[in-house]
């Protein structure tokens, strides 16, 4: 692994190492371009990796403090942890349920094809369907996206024949085990899942797809990359000239270190991007670097989440098998005969005991809840992931609470548009119909407490600079050395799970600064 | 497991409490403890208050064919971190006296009412949650859930029953996938 001078001011300086920052660094260092990764987090691996989901929850998890307000359930239920991101070098990656669906054609256009709708701010995106395409080929070409390019399907679990022969009595079309970024066959120099479950504590075969294991060490590989480990940026600094010229962050001491950079791409996840480019005001950018819109931790997504767990008469054991392997696209369509605008996704979840009891089932305690916990091994478990509309008051901001450092700490507020209750309203719903389809005796709904996971829209890509923070390719309209590498830059959420899309983008983002830095444009 | 504690260990601790029982007969833990008594020390709370909380456990989470001892984990979990916290040592020890004499031994429906009253505050939310998060993560709930917890050091699910679901049709191969080393 390359080690490169505080002052070397040639160096890419990538803030974050998961989908996007993980992906940016192997792209960067394989054109020779050097990269300075900071992450945060520690360094964990497939041998370290807890088996014990309480463990293994701490070892991956952001766990500082944040805070939220607004009448979204989460300000209720879990108000200091808004959002469950992993704080670990892999980022969200190594966490994951690795469901890989591409947003559609329409979802692109959503101010268009949902038209003018009070009390939101919907944008289309600025990037065609046909040119994020391209995008998709390739990354779901590096993360062998089952049941894309000739690559098979998982196999049925037991959850998902549940799933499947409700989804087929419901007359559903396309009902299957998904896309999902993990191995259905040993291909990239990594094994084929043994359906152990555990997608969430890490997967320890390294089955699934994370850049900790993939994109990092191909990117050490180059003698081009510098990962820097519990190094927590703080700062981004710029020059007289208004472009960025150094990262500032604590390392693993706490002791404040200054990295020089040639251009700077952020990927902390747009609660820790937004937070980060606000910390980095500054008399030139007073309201936040790359901000002078006004627009940055604005239209907050997080998609529209509802869970449903179904009591079966017999056994299913759904915790054998792989995480999310099971997917139904028939909701995916702009429907408004449905009583709202936009398509969710219904995706088949495994949970443990635990998980189940605190993040699934609906809040209770007493007999009607042991009672239900009692059918643990009867349990089967659908989600329903849908977009949610942006809205210019939903946004991270800087919170009142501080963290070890003394900084601001991100604060997330959100209200939720009725778009949003009626969507999950539908999608619970049909949830609980597939599951009654199969043959539930119960079926048991809940919001989708605790915490957000996907999230969106802080920084969008707007080809007019009033409307967004970035630029098509993810570039700060302000700052041209300044690029926003995560999700972050979605123009909307559209409904699919966000991690294949973030990769797209960093593809075609890092082709981008690589022809930047060649026209010393950058 | 943790609440049992051997003879010697008891020695060191700086002890404020007991708490005992006795295992079941059939109990899985019974094969393997030299004893079928447990005795768990505790450091922070009383034993009277261990007593409480194993019942607050009880009356949240109510599984008649689980031990006493798989509850005692949850004051384990809930004595350790107050002896590491005191605003958490005040807060149980708040919500405990809040819950009234007696409701150790009190019936269920007088359990449910004290705790019910006490809803809304950070002691009974706290507990709710810990409860859930250590009774079932303890090998004798997943007995009783029936789960079987990682399977990684066993080779995952794959031969190990991840498909075996019969009362449904099977899936056909063009919406799933083949099963890795099964042929097909």
């Amino acid at each position: 692994m390359a080690r490169f001078a505080f002052d070397d001011d040639g160096v890419v300086v990538i803030v974050g190492s998961g989908a996007g920052g993980g992906t940016m660094a192997h792209e960067l260092t394989r054109r020779g371009i050097k990269v300075v990764l900071l992450e945060a987090g520690r360094r964990e691996s497939v041998a370290s990796f807890s088996q014990q989901p309480g463990v293994a929850y701490g070892q991956l998890t952001w766990l500082e403090p944040r805070s939220s307000s607004g009448d979204w359930s989460v300000a209720r239920t879990t108000p200091s942890a808004p959002a469950w991101l992993a704080r670990t070098v892999g980022g969200t990656t190594t966490h994951w349920g690795a469901v890989t669906p591409r947003m559609l054609d329409w979802e692109l256009r959503a101010r268009t094809v949902y038209g003018e709708l009070a009390g939101t701010s919907l944008v289309d995106w600025p990037i065609a369907y046909q040119e994020l395409a391209k995008y998709y080929d390739l990354a779901e070409k590096r993360l062998f996206v089952t049941r894309r390019h000739g690559i098979p399907g998982l196999p049925a679990s037991n959850n998902f024949k549940v799933m499947y022969a409700g989804a087929k009595k419901l007359g559903y079309q396309r009902a299957h085990t998904g896309y999902l970024a993990i191995n259905s066959q040993p291909q990239d120099g990594r094994a084929a899942c043994i359906q152990q479950g555990f997608c969430v504590q890490g997967c320890k075969t390294a089955a699934k797809w994370s850049t900790l294991y993939t994109e990092i060490p191909r990117a050490e590989a180059t003698g081009k990359l510098d990962l820097r480990i519990e190094s927590m940026a703080t700062r981004i600094e710029h020059g007289a000239n208004g472009r960025v010229n150094a990262v500032v962050y604590r390392d693993a001491s706490g002791q404040e270190q200054r990295q020089k950079a040639r251009a700077v791409c952020v990927a902390g996840n747009a609660y820790e991007t937004t937070r980060l480019l606000l910390l980095s005001q500054s008399g030139k950018f007073p309201r936040g670097l790359a901000n002078s819109s006004d627009q940055l931790g604005r239209h907050y997504c997080h998609h529209v989440l509802g869970f449903a767990v179904g009591v079966m008469d017999q056994p299913v054991r759904m915790w054998r098998g792989t995480s999310q392997a099971g997917l139904i696209e028939d909701e995916v369509r702009n429907d408004p005969k449905r009583g709202f605008v936009g398509g969710y996704w219904l995706e088949m979840v495994n949970f443990d005991p635990t998980a189940v009891a605190l993040a699934a089932l609906p809040y209770g305690w007493g007999r009607d809840f042991a009672g239900v916990m009692g059918n643990f091994s009867n349990m089967a478990a659908l989600m329903m992931v849908g977009e949610d509309l942006p809205r210019a008051d939903n946004r991270i901001s800087l919170s009142s609470t501080r963290d070890a450092h003394g900084l601001p700490v991100a604060h997330a507020h959100v209200d939720e548009h009725a778009n949003d209750v009626a969507m999950r309203r539908h999608g619970q719903e049909q949830a609980k119909r597939v599951l009654e389809a199969a043959g539930a005796r119960r079926v048991l709904l809940s919001v989708g407490s605790p915490n957000a996971t996907h999230n969106m829209g802080t920084a969008r890509m707007s080809r007019d600079p009033a409307l967004g923070v970035t630029n098509p390719y993810g570039q700060s309209h302000d700052v041209p050395n300044l690029f926003i590498s995560d999700g972050s830059v979605f123009s909307t959420p559209a409904a699919a799970n966000p991690t294949l899309t973030i990769v797209a983008l960093a593809l075609r983002q890092a082709e981008y600064i690589a022809a930047q830095m060649v026209a010393r444009a950058i | 497991m943790s609440a049992c504690e051997s003879a010697e260990r008891r020695v060191f601790l700086k002890t404020t409490g007991v708490l005992t029982g006795v295992l079941a007969l059939g109990s899985p833990l019974a094969l393997l403890a030299p004893s079928r008594s447990w005795a768990l020390d505790l450091t922070a709370l009383t034993s009277e208050q261990g007593r409480v909380l194993l019942a607050a456990a009880r009356t949240l989470l109510p599984h008649d064919r689980l031990e006493d001892v798989a509850y005692a984990a949850v004051v384990n979990s809930a004595d350790q971190d107050a002896a590491r916290d005191a605003e958490l040592k005040k807060s149980l020890t708040e919500g405990i006296a809040a819950l009234g004499k007696g409701f150790a031994d009190a019936d269920e429906p007088t359990r449910i009412a004290a705790l019910g009253k006490l809803e809304p505050t950070p002691f009974f939310q706290q507990l709710r949650v810990r409860s859930i998060q250590v009774l079932y993560a303890t090998p004798l709930a997943h007995a009783l859930l029936g789960y079987e917890g990682e399977a990684f050091s066993k080779g995952g699910y794959l031969a190990r029953g991840f498909n075996d679901l019969r009362w449904l049709p099977e899936v056909p191969l063009v919406d799933a996938g083949p099963v890795p080393g099964a042929g097909s």
